[in-house]
């Protein structure tokens, strides 16, 4: 069994200009990385007739929202006759999986999928300050969190994170080896925001944000913008580069919309949804030959690595201390192109990008050296998952 | 709605107005199915587990203990100074339910996974905001 009966693929991929308050708005990287996408394909916007994006227009400041689908729709021109947007999905590559699933049954022959973010430029001024100016209320989901002082996603992760060194002994140490690993990876990648080398001192002294959460467990505000071409099989030959199967996907949500209600506080949604994926698929974790997994926080990309069974639960700290485990030339490279943590905070879409071009072998001096089949991307946190296997025979 | 200075208070909705207001008489109030007896965080008209509708504020103990923390060295806000605990405590009569809140009367070195707390009220405006201390006696 494959993803909606493997009549949908991936076609190209684009990025914006990447950076730190690069001064540019969100729509207008979302235009620049469509057209590279588009390109990349070897396609036209005449061929494009579907478009999905994460989160649509929902409310939320600070440059979260860079461009909504009418926002490229109608920049562009665009004849679409299917679309979709939103944010009650899993994770953010939840409606990449809805245009998949429009290609296979018609409704759309080639989907642009698109992440935006301008959320350095839009918060120059800093994000404590945008929240304390404020005059409205702590409402929705921040109402039983941010009148305590629990402003931040540090802080409701942070309590995860502290559980699970509480009940299983994953040390800052062994986190540190993970996010050192993620900024040597991103030394290699031209378009990665933070390319400097890190030392287990400058990770241990950076200055604390949120216990166990010092500054390099944090991604940082980011500018820029992800494409995605998902298209309808038989009309993905000829174009550019070998079609991308979306082997399986996992979509489950099986508890609760919380960050602190969940049975179990050493698991997260990425449980749920990498335990649906495995059910579809004749693939098992040992098949994988590298994995993209979320880290907006360290910690999320610890919970992805046991969530898929790279490592068992609770046994993720012993994973780190090997780093032939996951360094870019071991067993499973995690993160070639530097993660969230280093290459910028480009919410999710980032890890697909980087997916598809190593299966494209397109990495450039990140390129995995071994031959590379099948990919593992997992998107999300707390609540909110979604999960991948991309293939390319 | 006033803004106290340097903090962000809660929307009180018509589902959680006990909560918000219980502590004005010394009262946590939290939600609990009429049903199946199970409390449930944050208030909400039905019950996740029985699916009964029939759910009503009771007033719970407000001894708790620690189920995690994040010792938060950042200063979001002018009335939270740092370094302070954040931390998710679970009601005594609750195994699982859970509240987000500050630790206060607390040394922040101290703070473990298990540690006794019990409620304390915080008065600001029209909402009693339910934070948590070591338990000493
Ligand atoms: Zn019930």
């Amino acid at each position: 069994m494959t993803f909606v009966e493997d009549r949908a693929v991936v076609t190209g991929v684009g990025q914006s200009q990447i950076g730190r308050r690069i001064g540019r708005t969100g729509v207008d990287l979302a235009l620049e990385a469509a057209e590279r996408a588009v390109a990349h394909a070897g396609l036209t916007f005449d061929d494009i007739d579907g478009i999905a994006s994460y989160p649509g227009p929902v409310a939320a400041e600070g440059g979260f929202v860079g461009a909504t689908t009418h926002d490229i729709r109608d920049a562009f021109g665009l004849r679409t006759r299917w679309h979709v947007s939103g944010v009650e999905t899993s994770g953010q590559i939840g409606t990449m999986l809805d245009a998949a699933a429009a290609v296979a049954s018609g409704r759309a022959t080639h989907v642009l999928c698109f992440r935006s973010v301008w959320e350095a430029t839009a918060q120059a001024s800093g994000r404590a300050a945008a929240l304390t100016t404020k005059s409205a209320r702590a409402g929705g989901h921040s109402e039983f969190r941010v009148p305590f002082g629990a402003a931040s996603p540090a802080n409701w992760i942070g309590m995860y994170a502290q559980r699970y060194m509480h009940e299983f002994g994953l040390t800052r140490e062994q986190i540190g080896k993970l996010v050192i690993n993620t900024r040597k990876n991103a030394a290699l990648n031209p378009n990665a925001i933070y390319r400097d080398p890190m030392t287990m001192d400058d990770y241990l002294n950076a200055r604390m944000v949120s216990w166990p959460f010092g500054l390099y467990d944090c991604d940082i505000p980011a500018d820029g913008a992800t494409a995605v071409i998902v298209s309808r099989r038989e009309a993905a030959d000829g174009l550019a580069n070998p079609a991308i199967s979306i082997e399986a996907a996992g979509a489950a949500l099986y508890e609760r919309h919380s960050w602190d209600q969940r049975a179990d506080l050493t698991t997260m949604a990425s449980h749920d949804a990498t335990a649906s994926m495995w059910e579809t698929t004749k693939f098992t974790a040992g098949d994988v030959d590298f994995a993209t997994l979320y880290d907006g926080f360290s910690y999320l990309c610890i919970q992805w690595i046991e969530s898929f069974g790279f490592a068992e639960h609770g046994k993720v700290g012993p994973f780190l201390d090997d780093e032939d485990n996951y360094r870019l030339e071991g067993r499973l490279p995690i993160n070639p192109h530097g993660g969230q943590l280093s290459a910028g905070r480009l919410h999710g879409y980032g890890f697909v990008h980087e997916a598809c071009v190593q299966l494209w072998r397109q990495a450039g001096d990140r390129q995995i050296a071994k031959d590379v089949e099948l990919a593992a991307v997992g998107v999300g946190g707390g609540p909110e998952a979604g999960c991948m296997l991309l293939h390319l025979a | 709605m006033a803004q106290p200075e340097g903090r962000m208070l809660p929307e009180v909705t018509p589902d959680s107005r006990e909560f918000w207001t219980g502590g004005f008489e010394n009262e946590l109030r939290i939600y609990r199915c009429q049903a199946c007896r199970q409390w449930i965080h944050p208030p909400v008209g039905a019950c996740w587990k029985c699916r009964s509708r029939d759910v009503a504020p009771e007033v719970a103990s407000g001894r708790a203990t620690v189920a995690a923390y994040s010792i938060n060295h950042h200063p979001w806000f002018p009335a939270f100074p740092p370094p302070y605990a954040v931390a998710a405590v679970e009601l005594d009569e609750a195994p699982g339910v859970r509240l987000t809140t500050c630790l206060v009367d607390v040394d922040i070195a101290a703070v473990e996974v298990g540690m006794p707390v019990e409620v304390v009220f915080d008065e600001q405006d029209d909402v009693a905001l339910p934070l948590f201390r070591p338990v000493t006696a």
